[in-house]
């Protein structure tokens, strides 16, 4: 062992402590202030890298993983069919509905008989895995690069169907997270989730 | 003495109290702009354009909080801490000459409240009694950690004014005088003391650091170790007055500095100028409120590079390190100006 005494070192920046005698100028103590001093100084000029946050915005990456949306399709019908894969999907038990079946009169409003009359995800229980999203078979349910804004109260983090549908005239653009590898795989209908 | 004069010296008073009041107000706002500028921060920006209603804010805050006394704290004392640091750091600023003298109809007007003749004297006693303040405020709270914090502030500010005097001693040794004025109008020009002095002004400023008990020197307070040491059941105003006397202390240091080791209100070629008289007090009283601002800066820097000493390094610093080197000066300095005294240096000049 004692032979190999060279140090394996993964950084190159591990110095040797010693405890030797202070020499007569570093015992003043000064040179080694103003050293100090100018590496300051040399930060009191340099940009600063506060991010002014609600007026400025830090890039998010195009698969960021935030507030989720329900999806509508094409005709402005919902997709969700309450089948409850996205809660049971859900690691951190955040999602709850309740399933009711579509009138005749609700045709424009729902795809399928069944949909969700109750939608909740709790914002505080969610861990924003996507876990649900991949869940989903009706391509229903996405998470988006919005973040879920503070609240004063608890109760008010618990997110319904009127925040979490996407509106039919502001649509949110998921098509980033629709790569085509997620698509191949929703394909796959071997997969009992995706039939 | 006639009314005009007593006139003018009321309204130089409130002049000087307000301006120290509203300098250490936008001292709080400037110490945390540059410290965050020195951690690649904006430092607070929100309460109006470049956060210049920050102080207001502050100060409005600390009234609205709640009045807390310990139960079991002595009443007046408690009082009396918070009060006796504010007054004995506004009382140091009627001796510091703030400028030359105007000449208004034909009557001169001194830029300074009291020109008295033991002037340095008086700044030492002023200081002197600062300690009480804190150490008052720390016993009356009735909290180990407040009485741990006065203890120890007592000890520090004792053991660095032996130096800080004697670094004193030097310039009363060169100049011959205790009058502030005196000593100010003598470093006409660029007769600076510093350039006569340079040890005994690094000791000074050593000094002056610890005696406002900034950092390094801030042990008194140290809130990671002593939760605020003095002030830890200090609430709302009381608090606020003991926070704001720092800066005042900082401020009335930094005139101090400036005047006896950087030429108060004199500054290079005012001679040479050919302006009036009226107009060189002005710009002399400009160019000091420069200097102080300068060393007002340095105060921050310096918070802001070095971490806290140590207990027994501070002791160890004051008393083997600083002392020696003060005593040393004067002994020097004494023995230099015995020669010059006696022509010893004429042989140089013949």
């Amino acid at each position: 062992m004692n032979q190999d005494s060279t140090k394996i070192s993964l950084t190159n920046r591990s110095k040797m402590v010693s405890n030797k005698k202070m020499t007569l100028i570093e015992r003043f103590y000064l040179p080694a202030i103003f050293k100090g001093m100018s590496i300051t100084m040399s930060h009191f000029f340099r940009k600063e890298t506060t991010i002014q946050y609600p007026e400025v915005k830090r890039p998010f990456s195009d698969i960021y993983r935030g507030l989720h949306v329900l999806k509508l399709d094409d005709e402005g019908r919902e997709r969700c069919t309450a089948c409850g894969l996205c809660a049971l999907s859900c690691p951190a038990e955040a999602i709850t509905m309740i399933a009711a079946e579509r009138k005749e009169d609700e045709k424009q409003l729902y795809r399928e008989e069944k949909y969700a009359s109750v939608y909740e995800i709790n914002m505080l229980r969610c861990i924003f895995c996507g876990d649900c999203e991949t869940a989903c078979p009706k391509e229903a349910i996405f998470l988006t690069n919005r973040i879920v804004p503070s609240e004063y109260k608890r109760t008010n983090f618990i997110y319904g169907k009127d925040v979490l549908v996407e509106k039919a005239d502001a649509r949110v653009d998921v098509s980033k997270r629709q790569t085509p590898e997620v698509l191949e795989f929703k394909k796959d209908k071997t997969k009992s989730h995706n039939k | 003495m006639d009314m005009t004069f007593v006139i003018y010296k009321l309204i130089l008073c409130v002049v000087i109290l307000l301006l120290s009041l509203v300098i250490a107000m936008y001292a709080t706002l400037a110490e945390r702009k540059i410290a965050g500028f020195f951690q690649d921060r904006l430092g607070p920006n929100r309460a109006g354009t470049f956060g210049l209603l920050q102080p207001v804010a502050d100060g409005l805050k600390l009234f609205m909080k709640e009045e807390f006394m310990p139960a079991n704290a002595d009443k007046i004392l408690y009082i009396m801490g918070p009060s006796l640091t504010m007054l004995v750091a506004l009382l140091s600023s009627a001796v510091i000459p703030w400028g030359g003298s105007l000449i208004i109809a034909g009557k001169e007007f001194a830029l300074q409240v009291a020109d008295i003749n033991i002037g340095v004297l008086y700044v030492f006693a002023v200081i002197s009694i600062g300690v009480y303040g804190i150490m008052i405020g720390g016993w009356a709270s009735n909290n180990k950690y407040a009485l741990m914090g006065a203890v120890r502030a007592a000890s520090q500010m004792i053991s660095y004014e032996l130096a800080m005097s004697m670094s004193i001693v030097t310039i009363v040794m060169t100049t011959g005088s205790l009058s502030l004025n005196e000593i100010v109008a003598q470093q006409h020009g660029m007769n600076w003391n510093v350039f006569t002095q340079p040890i005994g002004f690094v000791v000074f400023v050593i000094c002056a650091f610890a005696e406002t008990n900034r950092a390094p020197f801030d042990l008194p307070e140290c809130e990671t170790e002593l939760i605020g040491g003095y002030h830890t059941e200090y609430s709302s105003m009381k608090l606020g007055f003991y926070l704001f006397s720092e800066y005042i202390n900082m401020f009335i240091s930094s005139a101090m500095i400036a005047s006896l080791y950087f030429g108060g209100y004199n500054f290079p070629f005012m001679d040479d100028l050919g302006l009036s008289h009226n107009m060189i007090t002005i710009i002399g009283t400009v160019v000091l409120f420069a200097k102080i601002s300068f060393f007002g800066f340095l105060f921050m820097w310096i918070r802001w590079t070095l971490p806290r000493f140590r207990y027994d390094q501070l002791m160890r610093f004051g008393w083997k390190g600083l002392l020696p080197w003060a005593i040393a000066n004067m002994i020097i300095t004494g023995f230099i100006s015995l020669l010059i005294k006696n022509n010893f240096f004429a042989f140089l000049t013949k």
